[in-house]
């Protein structure tokens, strides 16, 4: 974040890096940080209790089975950073996936019309939650609570009498069961790196170019240096597997758009304004409802996208598909990751961590056979764990406590 | 309606301004102005009709009869808009800042500057100019506190916010600014530094009217005072020439010049 700049001098010894590292995380802003720390002390855990679990097979099914959460997340970030909350996207991607699949298997419907069909339908969803929100002021919640009822009622009846319907065809399923082979997996891998530094020394020279102040060339390379890390591990991991799978890069890709309109583009910045003081945004001239109304449209059909990969996954739809706990994981995972509750902080890729924070307890718990009880009271405590740090931090940035 | 110009064309002038709310008589045939490179404090007690008269010429609540002149032309402000395009701007206590974003964004929100050419149409934010631009501008007010535009603005003291919601008034370039209790819970070195900028914006030659309940303050830093009492104008004063028991004694009511040269006496 912005706090990167204002210490460029601060990566001079260990002891200085170690105290930087404690006032981010005290401050509340070492978000990825933090949960890159998670990830570590799960991974190791579920490791050592069961060694299959850092397995290539493994990781990469974990990546799989999070694309639906992942992609729903995205949805649910957009929301949050809003102050809202939709507790419809599971009872959308259950619904959306369900009317997908009767288009294809009953009606014969292409697919990639019948997905078209399924986004279109998430978006208008949310142009009706959007509406009820900002025409009759009615809170998100109450809006979003109801509808999750009535849309889970509607995917009932869609589905009919047998209330499961197969997936057979080569597109929807393709969606999660193509992979690239290693060399592409690799070429993916280098362009994104490429990328990533690419456009962080253009910026940088930019800025420079304008006579502003920059971060250390240190830090630049440090960032792109555990970006990078992180890539080749994820390639050769999955190429030791079946290859980089298409649904990553599509999680991918989702994340980097929607990354890039809410921190690159004046919508986004008014997005930010809207969930930190809605009044100030509209004496700004910022049209507060309209943001409400599109932002809503994008979660929906970013749920309906997640319903898609679920189904895809699953290679079927039935009547649980989309309920359970797959609304609290949307939510959950963005939140532990540090996108905050309360409107106007967090990023579109604590929605890609957070997936795998909570993907990771999932799987190694399923994979140590634990019972569902432990694992609902788990995954419980470790969301009600990230919301008290998040809110302990934010009083704390808020009273003026920190300089 | 029919109130002839001023033979001298004042930067903004009010003709006989009044605002009723049911029964109650909030402005009644009140006038004012305020000249270019002019601080004039806008005094009363609560209730004597000075937010009312401040929305009005921030065009947020109309009044129901006078008329508005702007350097001599005679102008309708029905809405924030026109007063904005006017050149009249409105800082207000609750300075309308989002903690959640840095100065920048602050300064900038709601007229974000673009990027040309194919930046453009991504629709991406010049992040660049607006930061040189934004350091320019709290340059130019001689703001030294804020170190780094990049702060979040949540972490910032009373007196930078205040200071990031001038500064913020200022980019559209106005002539008129209006300030509503500007130094209130604020601290006696916050407070100098908000009152150095005020004197800033007068040398730039703007009109600033300053809205307080603190007298030292309102000596500090305007040229003139206009005491509003009971939605009536009590008094006008040049600040050189008035003690602060006149002023009191306008803002109160009590009988003039007595009880305010026995105060003088007792000083």
């Amino acid at each position: 974040m912005s706090d990167e700049r204002q210490q460029p001098s601060s990566a001079s010894g260990p002891v200085e890096m170690l105290r930087e590292v404690g006032r981010k995380l005290a401050q509340g802003e070492a978000g990825p940080l933090l949960v890159l720390l998670m990830v570590a002390a799960i991974w190791t855990f579920f490791q050592f209790q069961n060694d299959r679990f850092l397995s290539p097979g493994n990781l990469t099914n974990l990546m799989l089975q999070q694309a639906a959460v992942a992609t729903i997340s995205i949805g649910v970030v957009l929301i949050l950073l809003l102050g809202e909350i939709d507790l419809s996207v599971g009872a959308v991607s259950g619904l959306c996936a369900s009317v997908m699949a009767v288009l294809i298997v009953n009606r014969g419907v292409p697919p990639v019309l019948a997905v078209v069909a399924a986004l279109g339908l998430g978006a208008v969803i949310g142009l009706f939650n959007g509406f009820m929100i900002t025409r009759f002021r009615i809170p998100s919640f109450v809006v979003t609570l109801a509808g999750s009822l009535a849309w889970v009622g509607l995917q009932l009846y869609v589905l009919g009498q047998t209330g499961t319907i197969n997936l057979g065809d080569g597109f929807v399923v393709g969606l999660t069961n193509t992979f690239f082979p290693p060399v592409l997996g690799w070429t993916v891998a280098l362009l994104a790196i490429a990328l990533t530094l690419g456009f962080a020394l253009l910026g940088r020279a930019h800025r420079k170019a304008a006579g502003l102040e920059v971060g250390s060339m240190r830090g630049l390379a440090f960032r792109i240096a555990v970006i990078g890390a992180a890539f080749i591990a994820m390639v050769i991991v999955v190429n030791q597997d079946r290859g980089l799978p298409l649904a990553v890069v599509i999680v991918f890709v989702l994340a980097l758009a929607f990354a890039y309109l809410t921190e690159r583009t004046r919508f986004g910045r008014h997005m930010f304004a809207v969930g930190g003081n809605a009044e100030a945004a509209r004496r700004a001239g910022i049209k507060i409802d309209n943001v409400r109304i599109v932002v809503f449209v994008l979660g929906s059909t970013l749920a309906a996208a997640g319903g898609v990969l679920a189904a895809s996954r699953l290679m079927a739809v039935n009547q649980s598909s989309g309920s359970s706990d797959l609304l609290l994981m949307a939510i959950a995972g963005p939140v532990i990751a540090g996108t905050s509750l309360f409107g106007g902080r967090g990023t579109v890729w604590s929605a890609l961590l957070g997936a795998v924070v909570i993907g990771s307890i999932a799987n190694g718990m399923n994979l140590l056979a634990f019972a569902s009880s432990v694992k609902f009271i788990v995954t419980g405590a470790v969301l009600i764990t990230a919301v008290t740090i998040e809110s302990v931090t934010r009083g704390r940035r808020n009273s003026g406590l920190i300089e | 309606m029919n109130a002839t110009k001023p033979p001298t064309p004042t930067l903004l002038s009010l003709k006989s301004v009044s605002k009723a709310f049911g029964a109650n008589q909030a402005l009644t045939s009140v006038d004012f102005e305020v000249d270019a490179g002019e601080v004039v404090a806008l005094v009363g007690d609560n209730g004597a009709g000075k937010s009312t008269l401040v929305k009005a010429i921030a065009g947020v609540q109309l009044c129901d009869t006078g008329s508005f002149f702007f350097r001599g032309e005679m102008v309708r402000i029905s809405s924030p808009q026109d007063a904005t395009s006017l050149g009249i701007a409105t800082v207000y206590q609750d300075l309308a800042l989002c903690d959640n974003l840095d100065v920048v964004a602050n300064l900038y929100l709601g007229r974000e500057l673009f990027a040309n050419g194919a930046a453009r149409a991504a629709y991406l934010i010049d992040e660049t100019a607006m930061e040189q631009s934004a350091l320019e501008l709290l340059d130019s007010l001689a703001v030294t506190t804020i170190r780094d535009v990049r702060a979040h603005v949540g972490s910032l003291s009373g007196g930078q916010r205040q200071a990031v919601a001038i500064a913020r008034s200022l980019l559209g370039e106005p002539s008129v600014v209006l300030l509503d209790e500007p130094t209130a819970a604020l601290g006696v070195s916050q407070t100098e530094q908000v009152l150095e900028l005020i004197h800033t914006l007068r040398e730039r030659g703007l009109g600033v009217v300053v809205i307080s309940h603190n007298l030292e303050n309102v000596f500090a830093v305007a040229d003139r005072i206009i005491v509003l009492r009971l939605g009536r104008r009590a008094a006008t004063f040049d600040v050189r020439g008035v003690s602060r028991e006149d002023v009191v004694s306008a803002i109160t009511g009590a009988e003039f010049g007595v009880g305010a040269s026995l105060h003088k006496e007792n000083a």
